[in-house]
């Protein structure tokens, strides 16, 4: 961690402006070196100068370089950023010259693993720093803020206390038995105090999910057999769209295709990437990866033609996708019916791309679906993050299986061992336990750049 | 072979080990070292006062008790001593889990003491001697010996400091503070300077007893009676209890009332803690607040509960548990008396408040060698604990390493899986103390494992490989593991065949039994079952049935723990180039010096940046 890092920090080729972090005890000495304005190494921290970025006498471009000396950093390391005008061209110029006169290139979300590494923040925060940059919408970004400011590690401590005045108050009742003025704790008296916590846990599970759904969208997949029309609905959907969320290449997982938004919700449409091509998902890439495909998405739109019969592949499809949450559209309604409808369920949707017939109706089922309606926008002091959520989740069975225990007429202090469990993995979500995988899973997660 | 030596000029006074302090840890260690071969002293300043209970006539309670358990399969003495001595016996928590059985003896403060001696006097290779250590002698940074107050001069190769609260002890009661150990015992008044000298940390702490009440003063019919279990039990695992149960002595119940808070509150400021003495630095245990402490903190609460516990059939006093204060004695006078039954009270000794000095435990090994001094040990309350329990097991410890040490061999340290002994070691090496420390249940993070009833399943072997168990003990134990085994099979094998009962608990008799509500008492006639096993070979194999799946579990915890325990911290490590490490960490990693990461894990303002950053060093660095 003692050498110095350097990375674009914006989006590529969007705005005018771009922005190159450097970090690290070196970052002044080596921007000092292509600089050309002010000794840098001379200036007050958290100051701004005017100068050019040189390379052998050439100037490569007009710049504002922003010099923040540690320990008051993002990283709590020397930063120096770098405003270029250039475009990519130019920036990535830049970058080149950092490299080459001794910084290093940053891995993905080193500079948020310093910043957590050093003190600087929470791994709650780092998670929300992350959020922050991917965030797509204003709602997403408003939670990622809200992250950010701690209300959700407030919110997780706030859950931990319920649990540990539980289990303290067992915890005195084990290590001073006779105290008979101290209230004697049984199953019988933490049992509703365990339903009421579980409520709680229940309802921010629920509304971390939306929360989940406002940040990171909903992950559509699109399937059916060659020529059922899936390019023509995906084109539809994204040209009725006036808010298309155009994707930058580099800073989102390439399995995305495009993105439309619905009642403000993102749908990020899964790319079936080399499936569209020979438009053929089982035959091509197996049943294996169709699975796995249909696994990472929260909906599944099956499409099928009324001028077929079911084919053999319609039908694995159809099997494939049972246990998931999906919609079957039915289109090219406008030809003649050969399908037999019997063999499929009552709420599939009439469609017709190319006559533009039934695309509401898809829109509001997708509504429906993930009660888009109703999501409360005005509390989004929720946990936004698949890590954060499952954790929680794991918490919720250890509370369950506490409450087993006591309707399995238990000893109190078997009944504890789950609540002690479920206090440590609330932990785990704020950073207050400590596990290996944790932090390494965490930080692989991060974009170049920040 | 009491001895009482005195020096003649020229001769050179040569032990093994030396133990400093007569007190629980003491005996234990000076026991141990002897009985595993080594010449030993024992100094004391009062042989009166060998393993003396100088605040409450107990053994045993919540934790503790199975500290005594532990300390009897290790091969120690506090558990057949308290045996011989007790006169009420109860196993506490028995309405709860296995896990937090725990048994707690009132002990006679006569024959306690009496018994030890007894027993130190038989002992081969260990003498005694009647002294007051003030400083060690010591040879670049090893220690060689002690000096005692009347000039003596005693070369060792190894010393045990057990001074318990004789460490500059302060009395303090009222406006009055008095230089000297409980009882009026002399304390030792540079020792902890010379400590100082040497480098150590000294600590200030603080702790205090009730008033002793007599007996005959007392009208008992305004009380509750507290009877001992009617189940005899021992601490030992080798001996039958030799008690009545029916002739054990009761404890009684009282209640503080609104006139004893009224007098509390009117002469708070006299109390020595509330402004009678402006001069206190020791800091006192949350966990043991003096009355006033009590009435401050929760004035809501319109009564305290008090205990009168009997401090032997020998003598009248009468121990008032819950009422320890600092008050001037004509306070202490008015306050007893606002007591129920307590109206013509005599006060017999006063309470008082004792400050003293103790050592940062962070100073020490896990071997609870010092890390300043070679070949000087610490244990008990020098160690910043407090009990009679806690001193022991230390003691036993600092006697077992003492003794490895001159054998050449590896230490033995417990793990916090392993046993109580295990964590409160860790817990004070690794994280130190701010106030007096007390063993809890709850500081026991793997408790479900570290139970009264399987004290010897856990420990024994230890013992035995030590040399502090002999092999009549040790075969007792193989046997009662194959019993146990062979039991647990045979359950496994009887199908259950009456219908209605193949719940979810299944077929055999070794499931059936996982349901809470079956006992393998209740059914063993129902399916023929021959029992003929010990009690506590019937308990074990219960036990362990019926809690399977949560034993289990904690012990996968446990394993994890243990990974991170493997991986060892090079001895050579210099931590300030660990870039990046918070100062924080950096200071607390300098001072404590872990083994493992696991041990680093565990030392507060260690943050788990700072481990990540640790094992980024220690691949990059070592290849690890």
């Amino acid at each position: 961690m003692n050498d110095t890092i350097a990375a674009i920090s914006t989006a590529l080729g969007v705005g005018a402006i771009s922005i190159i972090r450097v970090s690290g005890n070196d970052s002044l000495n080596i921007v000092n070196k292509i600089f050309k304005g002010k000794d840098l190494t001379k200036v007050t921290s958290h100051t701004i100068h005017y100068g050019h970025i040189v390379s052998n006498e050439e100037i490569i471009d007009e710049v504002l370089v922003s010099v923040m000396l540690a320990p008051k950093t993002f990283t709590k390391e020397n930063i120096v950023e770098i405003n270029s005008h250039g475009g990519i061209a130019t920036t990535n110029k830049i970058l080149q010259l950092l490299l080459t006169n001794g910084a290093r290139l940053a891995e993905p979300g080193e500079f948020t693993k310093r910043a957590f590494l050093n003190g600087r923040i929470d791994l709650i925060e780092a998670d929300g720093i992350m959020n922050l940059i991917e965030a797509k919408n204003e709602k997403s970004r408003q939670l990622s803020i809200n992250q950010l400011s701690g209300k959700v590690s407030k919110l997780i401590k706030e859950l931990r206390d319920n649990l540990v005045s539980i289990i303290s108050n067992i915890e005195v009742n084990i290590d001073y038995p006779e105290y008979e003025d101290i209230e004697i704790v049984t199953n019988e008296t933490i049992y509703p105090e365990l339903l009421k916590f579980r409520k709680k846990l229940i309802n921010i599970i629920n509304k971390s999910k939306d929360s989940k759904i406002i940040n990171q969208g909903i992950n559509v997949c699109i399937i059916g057999r060659p020529n059922v029309g899936k390019s023509s609905l995906l084109n539809t959907l994204l040209e009725e769209d006036k808010a298309i969320v155009t994707d930058i290449e580099g800073t989102t997982r390439d399995i995305v295709e495009g993105k439309i938004t619905l009642n403000g919700i993102i749908l990020n449409i899964i790319d079936t990437a080399g499936i569209r091509k020979t438009d053929n998902l089982v035959e091509k890439i197996g049943v294996e990866k169709s699975l796995d495909i249909i696994n990472k998405s929260d909906l599944i739109i099956l499409m099928l033609n009324n001028n077929e019969p079911l084919t053999k592949e319609d039908k694995k499809l159809l099997k494939m996708i049972k246990n998931k949450t999906n919609i079957i559209l039915v289109n090219k309604n406008d030809l003649d019916t050969k399908i037999d409808y019997s063999l499929l369920p009552n709420n599939i949707i009439k469609i017709s791309v190319n006559n533009d017939i039934g695309i509401d109706k898809l829109k509001s089922r997708i509504i429906e679906l993930f009660n888009l309606g109703s999501f409360e926008t005005d509390d989004l002091t929720y946990l936004s993050d698949a890590r954060s959520i499952s954790l929680l989740e794991k918490s919720l069975i250890k509370i369950n299986d506490s409450i087993a225990s006591i309707n399995n007429n238990e000893p109190i202090d078997m009944v504890e061992l789950s609540l002690k469990e479920s206090w440590n993995i609330l932990g785990e979500i704020i950073g207050e336990t400590y596990t290996d995988e944790l932090i390494d899973e965490l930080f692989s997660r991060f974009c170049l750049g920040k | 072979m009491l001895k009482y030596y005195v020096e003649e000029s020229g001769d050179k006074m040569e032990y093994e080990v030396i133990v400093v302090g007569a007190g629980h840890a003491g005996c234990e260690a000076a026991l141990a070292s002897a009985r595993k071969g080594h010449q030993t002293l024992l100094i004391t300043g009062n042989l009166k006062n060998v393993a003396t209970m100088p605040c409450n006539p107990s053994i045993g309670g919540s934790a503790k008790g199975i500290i005594v358990r532990e300390i009897d399969a290790l091969g120690g003495e506090m558990g057949i001593n308290a045996d011989k001595t007790l006169i009420q016996m109860k196993m506490l928590n028995s309405s709860k889990g296995p896990s937090v059985h725990s048994l707690r003896a009132q002990a006679d403060k006569i024959t306690y003491p009496q018994e030890m001696l007894k027993t130190l006097k038989k002992q081969k290779k260990l003498e005694l001697l009647e002294g007051m250590v003030e400083d060690l002698i010591v040879d670049s940074n090893e220690v060689k010996g002690v000096y005692l107050k009347d000039g003596k001069i005693i070369h060792s190769k190894i010393v045990i400091l057990t001074t318990g609260t004789y460490l500059k002890s302060d009395i303090l009661r009222g406006s009055t503070r008095t230089r000297s150990g409980p009882n009026n015992e002399k304390p030792s008044q540079h020792l902890s300077d010379n400590l100082k000298k040497y480098g150590f940390k000294i600590l200030r702490l603080k702790t205090g007893t009730p008033p002793r009440i007599e007996k005959s003063s007392i009208d008992f019919s305004k009380a509750k009676k507290e009877e001992g279990d009617k189940t005899p039990y021992t601490f030992s695992h080798d001996i039958e209890p030799i008690y009545n149960v029916e002739n054990q002595v009761p404890c009684y119940l009282i209640y503080t009332n609104s006139t004893t808070h009224k007098i509390i509150n009117a002469n708070l400021s006299k109390s020595s803690m509330y402004g009678g003495l402006d001069d206190i630095k020791g800091v006192g245990p949350r966990y043991c607040p003096s009355i006033e402490d009590k009435v401050t903190r929760f004035k809501d609460k319109e009564r305290h509960q008090l205990f009168l516990e009997p401090e032997s059939l020998y003598y009248d006093d009468i121990y008032l548990q819950g009422f320890s204060t600092s008050m001037p004695e004509n306070i202490q006078e008015k306050m007893v008396h606002s007591l129920p039954g307590l109206s013509n009270a005599k006060i017999l000794k006063y309470a008082y408040a004792i400050e003293y000095d103790a050592i940062y435990p962070t100073q020490i090994k896990a071997s609870l060698e010092t890390k300043i001094i070679k070949n000087l040990f610490t244990a008990g309350q020098i160690n910043g604990t407090s009990g009679y329990e806690e001193a022991a097991c230390q003691g036993l410890i600092a006697g077992i390493n003492a003794s490895l040490k001159l054998e050449n061999k590896e230490p033995l340290i417990l793990k916090r899986n392993e046993a109580y002994i295990g964590v409160l070691i860790d817990d004070l090496v690794t994280k130190g103390t701010k106030e007096p420390y007390r063993m809890l249940t709850s500081r026991a993070e793997y408790r479900l494992l570290l139970r009264h009833d399987n004290a010897d399943l856990r420990l024994r072997e230890y013992g035995y490989k030590v040399g502090l168990i002999d092999e009549e003990r040790h075969n007792k134990l193989l046997e009662k593991e194959k019993t146990i085994k062979d039991l647990k099979e045979k359950l496994k094998e009887t199908k259950i065949t009456v219908k209605n009962v193949k719940g979810p608990y299944g077929t055999n008799v070794y499931d059936y039994l996982k349901d809470p509500t079956i006992k393998l008492e209740d059914i063993k006639e129902k399916y023929n079952l021959e029992l003929p096993y010990s009690k506590e070979v019937l308990n074990q194999v219960e036990i362990q049935i019926k809690y399977e799946g949560y034993i289990k579990k904690v012990e996968r915890e446990a394993q994890k723990m243990l990974s991170q325990e493997s991986k060892q911290m090079p001895e050579d490590i210099d931590y300030n180039k660990v870039t990046n490490l918070a100062s924080e960490a950096k200071q607390k990693l300098e001072e404590i010096r872990p083994n493992s990461i696991g041990q680093a894990m565990r030392i507060s303002g260690v943050n788990p940046s700072d481990i990540s950053i640790l094992m980024i060093y220690l691949r990059k660095n070592y290849n690890e």
